[in-house]
């Protein structure tokens, strides 16, 4: 039984505004699925019907294997959710408020605190537990969300762009987090617009645009359905036109670019030396050379027709805080 | 079980942020103490006007229209602490948990109800302090905390119905002014029989006189049947109105998600 099952599912808003038009999902458990999109793609839409929060207004959805729609009760016993920019009382205290959520998912009081104290040391929060949550930190903030999610100890976890406005070093905190929760078996669905963290994160993407899923696969899979690495040459004397007609023996010439040749090798990341050896045995002298492996932007590129918003901020700083860490 | 769980957790939730938040607590507590103290100091004289009721002093009058005012103000302010979770969102992470729907709204009127409770309290013992008279004794105190507590609850269903619908806490905010209209054109400071028209005929028919007008007779005269079960009336009228008013605010906001 999947995880979460969707069947054309659909959302059209008052004034005919379609926000998701017939999506079909199958996630099986113990999944970490991304829905990768821009602002507006639909994302947070398909997370509130999902989480039962809205009614779709076509098509079904099976979460837990239980119908969003008609037992909708059932199906939020059965899910944990972390909606976008932490929806939090700053007036409560970290502890209160995960006491409040296992009150509400009928745990015993004794229960509750127990859990609420386990959650907040899980996330690094004992030492401000008592602290009012307007005192916190994004990060902080985060983390108490995800910790309110987990008190039931929900099958399903559902994260509603969980590190958007994050800084690095917070933002890679919840991703370990989050891996740590799926290899104890919680299926996740997050939601995000960061290519990175998709990449980095999910055993399987779905790129959503305009309501519509365009693309669906695991990270690697989508990046080779759309080509193989390709090689960048840069010569020091300048003698392109010879060097692209060596390197098209190797694959599918690419137009140049910034003064470098491209070619789409045939054998991947296989086919590099064979290339400098024949640049070197033609007396070309390489300057730089980079293999460029496809990136989900450039799926993303070849899927929807443009950049996605914001991916290059995000990677950039999550690897300067990864080589700051270590 | 567990909803009557829920109901008591939100309920403390709801006094606890009333309290970490001054802008909610004052309009309940301070504006209605400094009123009654402006009137009581400014108009005490009022008394003395031919056809003015038989009272101990003109505080026994006004402490009616006093706990009034703060259980309208405490409505107000519950509308718009609800109108805040809404807009932070607090909201949908209650609809995303296992509970009743209604028992948000019960939970935030619990909330309302134990602040009704203590306003009414407050200003029995700011009556006692200077110098009023309950004639209605521990009883008539005992059911004045009760018609009092049960107006919240009242007036608090507008407040969150109005709060369901706008989803805005800047619209309930709004409204603070028209409390004053409602009860300026009540018996809350002022004898009916000493209004001018049209303030009269209004006063005459606004339920808000007839809850007055049940608290205000346990202060000033012993327990009289009829007066207090117009009051309850009224207030059961507009309790139902109020809290039917925030079911359906509740049933239209799920449906537009």
């Amino acid at each position: 039984m999947p995880a979460i099952e969707t069947r054309d599912l659909q959302r059209v808003f008052s004034g005919g505004i379609t926000a998701v038009a017939g999506v079909d999902l199958q996630i099986p458990e113990r999944e970490i699925y991304a829905f990768l999109g821009p602002n507006g793609a639909g994302k947070t839409t398909m997370v509130r019907m999902l989480t039962t929060l809205l009614r779709p207004t076509g098509g079904s959805a099976r979460v837990a294997g239980l119908d969003v729609v008609e037992e909708a009760g059932e199906v939020r016993r059965a899910i944990g959710v972390a909606l976008q920019e932490a929806a939090l009382d700053p007036l409560m205290t970290g502890r209160e408020l995960i006491v409040l959520q296992a009150t509400l998912h009928a745990l015993p009081r004794g229960e509750g605190e127990r859990r609420a104290e386990r959650l907040l040391d899980r996330v690094g929060l004992s030492s401000a537990a008592d602290r009012r949550v307007g005192t916190y930190s994004g990060g902080m903030r985060r983390r108490l969300d995800l910790a309110s999610a987990l008190v039931h100890e929900p099958q399903i976890l559902f994260l509603d762009e969980p590190t958007t406005g994050l800084d690095p070093v917070s933002r890679k905190s919840i991703w370990e987090e989050v891996s740590k929760l799926n290899r104890e078996g919680t299926t996740v669905f997050l939601t995000t617009q960061y290519l990175e963290e998709a990449d980095k994160l999910a055993d399987r993407v779905g790129i959503i645009d305009d309501g519509r899923l365009v693309a669906e696969g695991t990270p690697d899979a989508l990046k080779a359905e759309i080509g193989r690495p390709h090689l960048e040459v840069v010569l020091s004397d300048g003698r392109m036109d010879r060097a692209e007609e060596i390197m098209s023996r190797f694959g599918k010439p690419l137009p140049a670019k910034d003064g470098a040749a491209l070619v789409e090798l045939e054998r991947g990341a296989a086919g590099v030396a064979p290339v400098v050896r024949a640049l070197d045995e033609a007396g070309l002298v390489v300057e730089s050379l980079d293999l460029v492996q496809p990136t989900l932007d450039d799926v993303f590129v070849a899927k929807t027709g443009y950049h996605l918003e914001g991916s290059e901020g995000p990677e950039a700083e999550v690897d300067q805080a990864v080589e700051g860490d270590s | 079980m567990n909803t009557l769980r829920v109901i008591g957790a939100l309920g403390l939730r709801s006094i606890k942020q009333t309290f970490r938040r001054p802008q909610l607590l004052a309009p309940i507590l301070i504006f209605p103490t400094l009123l009654l103290a402006i009137q009581v100091g400014g108009a005490g004289r009022a008394v003395d006007l031919p056809q003015f009721p038989e009272v101990n002093g003109f505080l026994d009058f006004m402490i009616a229209g006093a706990m009034i005012q703060a259980t309208l103000l405490a409505g107000n302010s519950g509308g718009i602490a609800l109108a805040l979770d809404i807009e932070m969102g607090f909201t949908d992470r209650l609809l995303a948990a296992p509970i009743s729907r209604f028992a948000i709204v019960l939970g935030r009127l619990a909330g309302t109800a134990a602040l009704g409770a203590l306003t009414a309290i407050w200003f029995l013992v700011i009556a006692l302090i200077f110098g009023a008279h309950i004639e209605g004794g521990v009883a008539g105190a005992f059911l004045i905390v009760l018609l009092v507590t049960c107006s919240a609850v009242a007036f608090g269903g507008i407040g969150a119905a109005i709060a369901l619908r706008s989803g805005s806490a800047s619209v309930v905010q709004g409204l603070f002014p028209l409390v004053f209209v409602i009860l300026f054109l009540s018996t809350a400071f002022f004898p009916e029989n000493l209004l001018l028209e049209p303030a009269r005929s209004v006063a005459e028919w606004n339920p808000l006189s007839f809850i007055v007008d049940g608290v205000r007779d346990l202060v000033i005269s012993t327990f009289s049947a009829a007066q207090f079960f117009e009051g309850v009336a009224a207030l059961a009228l507009m309790g139902l109105f109020g809290v039917g008013l925030s079911a359906a605010a509740m049933r239209g906001r799920l449906r537009r998600g």
